[in-house]
């Protein structure tokens, strides 16, 4: 029975650790972009939420509500006034840009806010549970995944059932021949670090709520979103949320085998899976 | 004019591909664009559609000058290409392809999916299928339809029978008339002086970046379009 409980336990970390990397599969799968501020992109979403709800007295939900569209706004200003100059055949120039970035993000938040741990409140809904019979689970972390799972449809629908998603497929495929279809990348790719700047505050408000953030934590979190992203195969968004489970239901087993193992049994998962899938668990066909 | 390139230079890097190109298509005219592998066609169509950016006025649309515009505007203005090579895109079905032509410029026009499907039935059979699972011929009537689908004033066809079987090649032809009776104006970049003449009511022929001769179809002569296409007269 506790085995049960340890394996649901970690599906639904799995579930964090997705929301984690739904908004970098996301970049990535459309401008073979790594950035490597999205951790920090994150933490500073959840001081975002943070102000929201002490300053302003907002519910933690209403603040991430009102936090999403300005993350919107300053992933489409990034991206069309920095990323957009540096992506091209090379792919160190983003990556050293975003890496300044998570510098600079850090420095700021530490300015700002200090060094002193914070966390976002949120009522009763903290420590409630749900008896399940079986197993009895947090509403938290029950919420989290719930979340993940409908983020991914959400993202998924856009990508396959709109025109923004054709645009977004097109472009990722082929941006000259997008250009002559008349799409502009430059303006889709801001759209997209748009859209996944909506997953990081919905990903920030989870954070907050559930553990303590400081603005140092950022580049931690990187490692499991990427970890879920490049086990689940790179752009590949169920192959993310697939990822995060693997990654979260390895680290429940660990802590439960020995509590120092958590961290570590996550990235031995993680280096289990490319062992036999080099490609991740779903490799896009087309790359 | 439609459109007219005046006194066209283009580069890669240090490498000069065009010289001086005067080019002018009117409305509903058909041009065929003839030339030896390497003798600046293609080039000569990446710079009126604004992959490679050129000085403004020297590429005009009704006198305006679209030379620096980028790819996406010179396709808003009505001039829609079928690139070399077809360039489908491989995550996007049939239809998704076709659809993805028309979806930044909303004109009037005889084309829409339902058109495209009558031009060419049978990618109605295949329109949920992934693109790339055509046949070469096929594929080249998605891309074809795919710039239909803006309604464009212009259409730049680059090498449309490349690589395809001639029985293919006859069909890919055989829509072209249908495609003029539409109203647009066609360019026609070959290197199957037969098939470009056939279709075509002028021809311009380029060797080495120039253009070294301009006539109309019918009173281009084999030892003219030979001298032009080959260089000096034997």
């Amino acid at each position: 029975m506790i085995w049960v409980d340890i394996i649901v336990q970690g599906i639904l970390l799995g579930g964090l650790y997705a929301l984690f990397a739904a908004g970098l599969s996301l970049v990535f799968g459309i401008m073979r972009l790594v950035n490597l501020a999205h951790g920090d992109l994150i933490v500073f979403a959840a001081y975002l939420i943070l102000v929201g709800v002490s300053l302003l007295g907002l519910s933690p939900w209403i603040a991430a509500l009102v936090a999403a569209p300005v993350m919107f706004g300053a992933g489409w200003l990034l991206q069309s006034l920095v990323l957009n100059r540096v992506l091209g055949k090379d792919i160190l120039p983003p990556l050293l840009v975003t890496f300044g970035l998570s510098v600079v993000i850090q420095n700021g938040l530490l300015e700002t806010f200090s060094a002193d741990s914070r966390r976002i409140p949120a009522g009763r809904l903290e420590g409630a549970s749900l008896d399940l019979g079986v197993v009895t689970v947090g509403v938290m972390p029950l919420l989290t995944f719930a979340s993940a799972v409908a983020v991914i449809l959400a993202l998924n629908a856009i990508f396959y059932r709109t025109a923004l998603g054709r645009a977004f497929r097109a472009t990722s495929d082929d941006a000259v021949t997008a250009g002559l279809m008349g799409i502009e990348p430059n303006r889709v790719f801001a759209i997209a670090t748009g859209l996944a700047m909506v997953v990081v505050t919905v990903a920030a408000l989870y954070l907050g709520i559930r553990a303590n953030f400081d603005p140092s934590i950022g580049p931690a979190r990187l490692i499991y979103a990427f970890e879920a992203v490049i086990i689940g195969g790179l752009g590949s968004l169920w192959g993310t949320l697939a990822g995060g489970i693997i990654i979260g239901v390895a680290q429940t087993v660990g802590a439960a085998v020995n509590p120092e193992w958590q961290i570590l049994a996550g990235h031995v998962a993680f280096l289990a899976v490319l062992l036999v899938r080099p490609r991740g668990l779903f490799p896009r066909a087309v790359d | 004019m439609l459109l007219e390139t005046r006194g066209l230079n283009a580069n890669y890097g240090q490498f000069r591909a065009l010289f001086d190109v005067d080019f002018a298509v009117a409305p509903g005219e058909c041009i065929a664009v003839i030339g030896a592998n390497g003798a600046g066609k293609s080039t000569l169509m990446r710079a009126i559609t604004g992959v490679i950016r050129n000085a403004p006025g020297m590429v005009l649309h009704h006198g305006v000058p679209i030379g620096a515009l980028p790819p996406a505007e010179v396709m808003k203005r009505g001039i829609a290409m079928v690139p070399e090579g077809r360039r489908l895109f491989p995550s996007l079905s049939v239809e998704e392809n076709l659809l993805i032509g028309g979806a930044a410029r909303k004109a009037a026009g005889p084309w829409s999916l339902e058109a495209v499907y009558d031009l060419f039935p049978i990618l109605r059979e295949r329109r949920h299928g992934p693109g790339t699972a055509l046949s070469g011929g096929q594929q080249q009537m998605v891309a074809i339809g795919r710039a239909l689908m803006s309604n464009p004033e212009l259409l730049l066809c680059d090498e449309i029978s490349l690589g395809l079987a001639p029985v293919v090649i006859r069909d890919i032809y055989a829509a072209l008339p249908k495609i003029r009776a539409g109203g647009a104006a066609m360019v026609v970049v070959e290197q199957d002086i037969g098939k470009a003449l056939s279709v075509a009511d002028r021809v311009y022929c380029m060797m080495e970046g120039r253009v070294t001769l301009v006539a109309r179809a019918a009173d281009a002569t084999r030892e003219a379009i030979h001298a032009a296409y080959f260089g000096a007269a034997a």
